[in-house]
């Protein structure tokens, strides 16, 4: 169950949503499609599904050209990120509708729509409408909708992008567990690098219709390909041509020859780790993240003057792009 | 909050439907039954009125699903589709509701009778168009047929495409979509829009008028018989089937009240 | 071409074929419904050249008919634009018992034919009228007709977009000492002037073209209270199509100018909310 998208292409009028886009999405991982909005990130995962026709390019699905095949015939689950509940069906009728729609005989269709509901951890509720779920609930019950005619691949277009944090959260944990007990290939699109790394496996970074970088959620944060890459998967701060993450700034009391002085303009308490906003003497603003034990022994306050290095910067050999 | 001025308004506003609205409906009721419940029913169940009421009952059978039909495909390529010439379009349907009646029906006799551009050809294979059943037809199908894309249209758009697009996925073919999870969703608009037209289609006059012939018991629906009795000085008779055209007229305000508190939902 | 980039990136050939035929049906319905019939009334106007046009359309009992029309029509979108705005501000500010009542009954010319509310009307205001108005067979007798059938217009687009606009933006005005009528004027009028406009304009395109009402109420007395519509309908009867197309194209193309300037309207209207 292996994707393979070659050199795609789509233009809606003059905006070029996809510019030559290769992919390849190994059988049986979960993968994030991340980027900004108006990355192309959408549209790539609308022409796996084939609610999108590329103006040039293919889509392999399993080995089979599947690039003209449209979007009935393509064994893909589609999950919205508005849900696209049947709003008139009950929570049975909207999981049971794909297997209706291939005749399953009705005691199967039953059985199948009640695993699902446990699986999706809304038994007691099949009798229930939409409109008397909540957005975490219409939310699984789409994905069991999705999962019920048993697809070889599963897309998700921001499926969490309609719910409150905390729901959200919930939900990315539950989906890496479902995708380990379910091991369908899956592909989820998000503009959340936080949500990314902790749900993917692997992750494919768009930004203009291209794809910048292709990895696991450590090689991207370790080796960013670009500086778009290291921008949007973690903070960074640049001088110069160096970029730096915040947590690569060793911050002292005392110079030592390779230092430069900083004052301390903002003290930022995270829980367990400090953030001190620093301005260099020449005006540079930088961010530098600590522990809570090493801020306390250095004994940070605003306004104090401390010395900063750099333990480790990272050059590109492109100028950024946006 | 009470404010100086909102009586007077009120009174106005209030006199003002008071006068144009209510008391005419009220006198026509009053008038209609002057002379007890007895003549009233006779004359709604005259053979010509009955005639007249199955006439536009039938009429309107045939012009209402021709314009939902159409009206729902309509609203779907003005909605979902994207092509050179659809403002055109957008405004071409807008026409029956700012075109006089009598023009429309001038125009059906152009095209459909004895001189006009189809006439002859029609006639030749023994269809006739004018003063018969088809031109009354066509006439309330033209004068009805913006209702039901005007109220599906809006939400059509409303609606989007991600249900029908998930439909898809499930293996759904695009008219097994359609029908089963995109026209659900549209319905109390579809049924707003059935009411309009149907509204439209018996209380047509001045097209079918011209169109009709008026032949008493042969081509003449409700309202060209109430035209009719009143025209013979049949004051009873013209306000017994006015009374039953404002029955049906009340219902229709009915289910638009209901429906609309069920699109507002 | 005019192929839908829509319809092309859906799904493939299915789906674009489907588009145009749906599109294709469409086109052939409205033009064999609405367009070929009126193409026959322009066609039949200008059969005999613009000389004749002008003298069928301008012949002196068609010019009283078309003049009257125009003049009705005019003061009865203006009496619904004063009328109707009251009626939606009561609608939506005030509160009285059976408002919803008198709400539903708004959209009662809209439901009831227009013969019978001919009828509804002479049986008041007619000869043997029991209120002592006699304004049947009158010019007066045309205005009620015309202010029956076009009254829900200007309340039904005032009506939502009173509901939307803030109360507070009134009070606040007459908290800064505006006098009702000033904040009226300065604050209420502009926001729903389009809306009015639009109602207004809806409102005049039904009267010029208003003929069962009319018929009832007017009398149809040849240069006194006979409308346009009413006069095409003679003609047609006399067998005259030829002035009776000539009066029709005056008429249609009064109601193609009224739905163009309405569109115009709708577009910037769209254009300022974005």
């Amino acid at each position: 169950m292996s994707i393979l998208v070659r050199n795609a292409t789509r233009r809606f009028g003059d905006f070029t949503a996809l510019d030559d886009v290769s992919v390849e999405i190994p059988s049986g991982s979960l993968t994030a499609l991340l980027g900004p909005s108006g990355s192309g990130k959408s549209t790539l995962l609308r022409v796996i599904a084939g609610l999108e026709r590329p103006d040039a390019g293919s889509v392999e699905i399993d080995g089979r050209d599947a690039t003209s095949l449209p979007p009935q015939r393509r064994g893909v689950g589609f999950v919205f990120q508005h849900y696209a509940a049947f709003k008139h069906m009950t929570v049975r009728e909207n999981v049971a509708f794909g297997l209706k729609v291939a005749r399953r005989p009705k005691a199967e269709i039953r059985a199948r729509v009640d695993e699902l509901l446990e699986l999706v951890q809304l038994p007691g509720l099949a009798d229930r409408y939409p409109a008397q779920l909540s957005g975490g609930q219409r939310q699984r019950m789409a994905l069991a909708r999705s999962l019920a005619t048993q697809p070889s691949v599963l897309l998700l277009d921001e499926p969490f992008g309609a719910l409150d944090a905390r729901v959200r959260k919930e939900l990315r944990a539950w989906l890496r567990h479902l995708h380990d007990e379910v091991h369908v290939t899956t592909v989820f699109v998000t503009h959340d690098q936080e949500e990314a790394m902790e749900v993917a496996d692997r992750i494919v970074v768009m930004n203009h219709g291209r794809v910048e970088q292709v990895g696991g959620p450590r090689d991207l944060y370790e080796h960013p390909a670009n500086a778009f890459v290291m921008g949007f998967v973690g903070a960074v701060t640049r001088l110069g041509e160096h970029f730096i993450r915040p947590h690569d700034i060793e911050v002292r009391r005392q110079p030592n020859g390779t230092t430069s002085e900083a004052m301390v303009e903002r003290l930022v308490h995270l829980g367990f780790e400090v953030r001190a906003d620093l301005v260099l003497h020449d005006g540079q603003r930088l961010a530098a993240q600590l522990s809570r034990q090493d801020a306390e022994e250095l004994e940070l306050a605003q306004g104090q003057i401390v010395f900063v290095r750099p333990s480790r910067t990272r050059q590109f050999a492109e100028a950024p792009a946006g | 909050m009470p404010t100086r001025g909102r009586l007077p308004l009120r009174i106005l506003a209030l006199g003002y439907l008071a006068a144009i609205l209510l008391v005419p409906v009220g006198a026509v009721i009053w008038r209609a039954f002057g002379d007890g419940i007895a003549p009233v029913w006779q004359a709604v169940t005259a053979p010509d009125a009955l005639h007249a009421f199955w006439l536009s009952l039938l009429i309107a059978a045939i012009a209402v699903p021709l314009n939902t039909v159409f009206g729902i495909i309509c609203a779907v390529v003005l909605v979902r589709q994207r092509f050179r010439g659809r403002r055109l379009l957008d405004a071409v349907i807008d026409l029956p509701f700012a075109i006089s009646p009598v023009v429309i029906g001038l125009a059906l006799i152009l095209v459909y009778g004895q001189a006009g551009w189809l006439g002859s050809w029609l006639a030749e294979r023994g269809i006739q168009v004018i003063f018969s059943l088809p031109g009354m037809v066509l006439a309330t199908v033209f004068v009805s047929l913006p209702y039901v894309v005007r109220e599906v249209a809006p939400v059509l758009r409303e609606v989007g495409t991600d249900q029908e697009e998930a439909a898809w996925t499930l293996g759904a073919s695009p008219l097994r979509a359609f029908l089963q999870v995109t026209l659900p969703a549209i319905r109390w608009g579809v049924a707003y829009g059935v009411v309009l037209t149907t509204a439209r289609a018996l209380g047509e006059f001045g097209a079918v008028t011209i169109v009709s012939g008026r032949l008493a018991g042969q081509t003449e629906t409700l309202t060209l018989y109430v035209e009719n009795r009143f025209e013979a000085f049949d004051l009873t008779g013209a306000y017994a089937a006015s009374l039953t055209l404002a029955v049906l007229a009340l219902l229709v305000l009915l289910a638009m009240t209901r429906l609309q508190r069920k699109e507002g939902r | 071409m005019a192929a839908s980039t829509l319809a092309r990136g859906r799904a493939g050939q299915e789906v674009r074929g489907g588009a145009a035929l749906l599109r294709g049906t469409v086109t052939l319905y409205l033009s064999l419904i609405v367009v070929l019939p009126l193409t026959a009334v322009v066609w039949r106007s200008s059969r005999d050249g613009w000389g004749a046009f002008w003298e069928a359309a301008t012949q002196p009992q068609a010019l009283a008919a078309l003049r009257l029309t125009f003049a009705v029509a005019l003061a009865v979108a203006a009496g619904n634009v004063v009328m109707g705005t009251v009626i939606a501000w009561v609608l939506v500010r005030d509160q009285f018992p059976g408002k919803r009542v008198v709400n539903a009954l708004i959209d009662l010319p809209f439901a009831l034919p227009t013969i019978v509310a001919g009828i509804t009307l002479l049986a008041l205001y007619g000869s043997s009228s029991p209120v002592g108005v006699d304004i049947g067979y009158t010019r007066a007798g045309v205005v009620l007709a015309l202010a029956f059938v076009t009254l829900p217009f200007v309340v039904r687009s005032v009506q939502p977009v009173l509901l939307t606009m803030e109360p507070d933006m009134e009070e606040a005005a007459r908290c800064l000492g505006a006098g009702p009528l000033t904040s009226f004027r300065r604050i209420v009028l502009p926001t729903i002037a389009p809306a009015l406009l639009a109602g207004a304009a809806l409102a005049f395109a039904r009267a010029v073209g208003e003929f069962g009402s009319v018929v009832i109420l007017s009398g149809n007395i040849p240069y006194r209270t006979e409308v346009a519509s009413v006069h095409v309908f003679s003609l047609v009867e006399n067998d005259d199509v030829g002035s009776a197309a000539a009066v029709s194209v005056v008429l249609l193309a009064t109601s193609v100018l009224v739905l163009a300037g309405l569109n115009l309207l709708q577009r910037r209207r769209t254009r300022h909310a974005d």
